[in-house]
């Protein structure tokens, strides 16, 4: 009779100080030695973390009433664009947000600085109305002075991610990284067997109200993250070879850090926002304890030519080889480096270990399963003149 | 003895002259090439570590510019912001001196010995955290 453990159990084992954490890296270790069956026995919690960039992320703002009081129709904050649409004192901050004369400040620049408690121009118009007179205001905003503020990211934290090369002879400037010619170099982002969509790879935890730790707090998986895809090919070990599924994220930013949540700026592409999530996975039986004892050289991913129209694929590799320092691509030794910080990863797993140990961190049971039947639409043009 | 770094940029018509036979011959200097950009009956350049006494230095360098070769001393180089550094790995994509590594423990290291000033990792750090000090 093989081991069966509910939420409620393994959370009383937190509770109580008693449940057996182990990060992702930790149990695919185990793996070796042990089987799922025993696995199951001796481990309560596995711990799982990613620290990439993002671009699909941003924060919604309540600035609080000016008096007299204005309907805010264009926003700008330290000159970034944010949305307008949203009532009157409320926006989002969209990560890769830019004014295009200073495209090295961005969202996610806004983002940082209001985590690190700095004090930011707010310059916002409106037309004036009978209920909100004012046209125009420019001050001082900080996370001190704005009532709510709050990380929500519609896609976040990649169930895998392609690999990038270019053919071409020109340098490739990509959120990828910079892309040497001729195949001179091959990035990857994600953080292999700790990374958390790849250890629940049919989100049978992972769902709607997930716990999880966001950019150095709590936060909350809150809706299949845009781009949802769960027909992507799986390989032998049922995690799939190229970029598939993605969660949505909410936290407070207030009580975020910018050592897990930090600004970027890629040459020639843009802004962005590197984002440290750690997701615990419960052991519940022995098939999670199966999917959680993925070790790096069972997940494959695709590599494509970012260099080429159409992006090419140009094979399969395991992160083993990725992390060796060269893949083989088309015949040739190619140097590979990664753009996500594993190092952090890692820091992340220990620390959300560290509180689960210590019972100030609990598991919870998805309030609502994600599908399981998705895919991805194109964008159709319609025609007409630009 | 002193090591040095210099940007040799040649005329087309020298192309075929044996300049790193003479410094060495003739002035006592160890070369170690560390980019070349060079084309049969075009102009080329050379990136070059040079090292010798500081008079035989000179006195190659002399040589070289009576050659029409122009040198230009580097006394360029990259300063990283360590503390701030999330080591993502993007600037180790770049750097094919193998100057910018990631260890053991998936953190980035500098050597800057194997630093050529190449620049690329610049504008390849997502949070700029590479610039280039220009102080000797």
């Amino acid at each position: 009779m093989s081991i069966k453990k509910t939420y409620e159990e393994i959370n009383e084992k937190i509770r109580s100080g008693k449940a057996v954490v182990l990060t992702a890296e930790e149990v695919s270790a185990m793996a070796k030695e042990l089987s799922p069956a025993e696995i199951v026995k001796k481990v309560d919690v596995v711990t799982t973390a990613t620290f990439g960039a993002m671009c699909s992320s941003g924060a919604f703002i309540n600035f609080g009433h000016a008096d007299p009081p204005i309907r805010m129709e264009k926003i700008r904050l330290n000159g970034v664009p944010v949305y307008e649409g949203l009532a009157a004192v409320d926006t989002y901050i969209g990560a890769t947000a830019c004014d295009p004369d200073n495209p090295k400040y961005g969202g996610a620049h806004v983002i940082q600085d209001l985590v690190d408690g700095k004090e930011l121009e707010l310059e916002a118009w409106g037309k004036g109305t009978d209920c909100y007179p004012r046209k125009y205001i420019r001050t001082k905003i900080s996370k001190e002075t704005v009532n709510e503020m709050f990380l929500f990211n519609p896609r976040n934290a990649y169930q895998n991610y392609n690999v990038a090369v270019n053919t071409t002879d020109k340098i490739k400037y990509t959120y990828m990284g910079t892309l040497l010619p001729n195949l001179r170099n091959a990035t990857y982002s994600t953080s292999g067997e700790l990374s958390p969509l790849l250890n629940d790879p049919e989100f049978r935890t992972i769902g709607l109200g997930t716990r999880i730790f966001l950019g150095g707090t709590e936060g909350y998986v809150v809706w299949p993250g845009t781009q949802f895809n769960t027909s992507k090919p799986k390989n032998e070990f049922g995690v799939p070879v190229s970029n598939s599924a993605t969660i949505a994220v909410i936290g407070d930013l207030k009580q975020m850090s910018s050592e897990y949540l930090r600004a970027a700026y890629y040459e020639k592409y843009g802004v962005s926002l590197f984002v440290g999530i750690g997701i615990p996975v419960p052991v519940l039986d022995e098939d999670m304890a199966r999917r959680l004892s993925i070790r790096n050289e069972q997940i494959e991913t695709t590599v494509l030519d970012y260099g080429s129209e159409g992006t090419p694929a140009l094979g399969r590799v395991n992160y083993e080889q990725l992390r060796s320092g060269a893949i083989k691509v088309n015949g040739k030794k190619v140097r590979t480096a990664p753009v996500s910080s594993l190092e952090k990863a890692r820091k992340i797993a220990g620390l959300l270990k560290e509180k689960i140990q210590k019972g100030e961190f609990e598991i919870t049971k998805p309030v609502m399963r994600f599908p399981s039947n998705t895919s991805l639409k194109g964008l159709k043009e319609t025609g007409g003149e630009a | 003895m002193r090591k040095k770094r210099y940007i040799l940029k040649f005329p087309a018509q020298s192309g075929d002259k044996p300049l790193s036979y003479h410094l060495v011959k003739d002035y006592d200097i160890r070369i170690n090439i560390l980019k070349a950009e060079v084309w049969p009956g075009k102009t080329g350049s050379l990136l070059l570590e040079l090292e010798g006494t500081a008079e035989n230095l000179k006195k190659g360098i002399a040589w070289l510019e009576a050659n029409q070769v122009t040198c230009e001393p580097i006394d360029k180089k990259i300063r990283w912001n360590h503390q701030q550094c999330i080591n993502c790995g993007n600037c180790t994509a770049v750097c094919f001196s193998g100057a910018l590594t990631m260890d053991s423990n998936w953190e980035l290291t500098f050597n800057p010995e194997k630093c050529i000033v190449c620049e690329l990792c610049v504008p390849a750090c997502p949070l700029n955290l590479f610039e280039i000090d220009f102080r000797e």
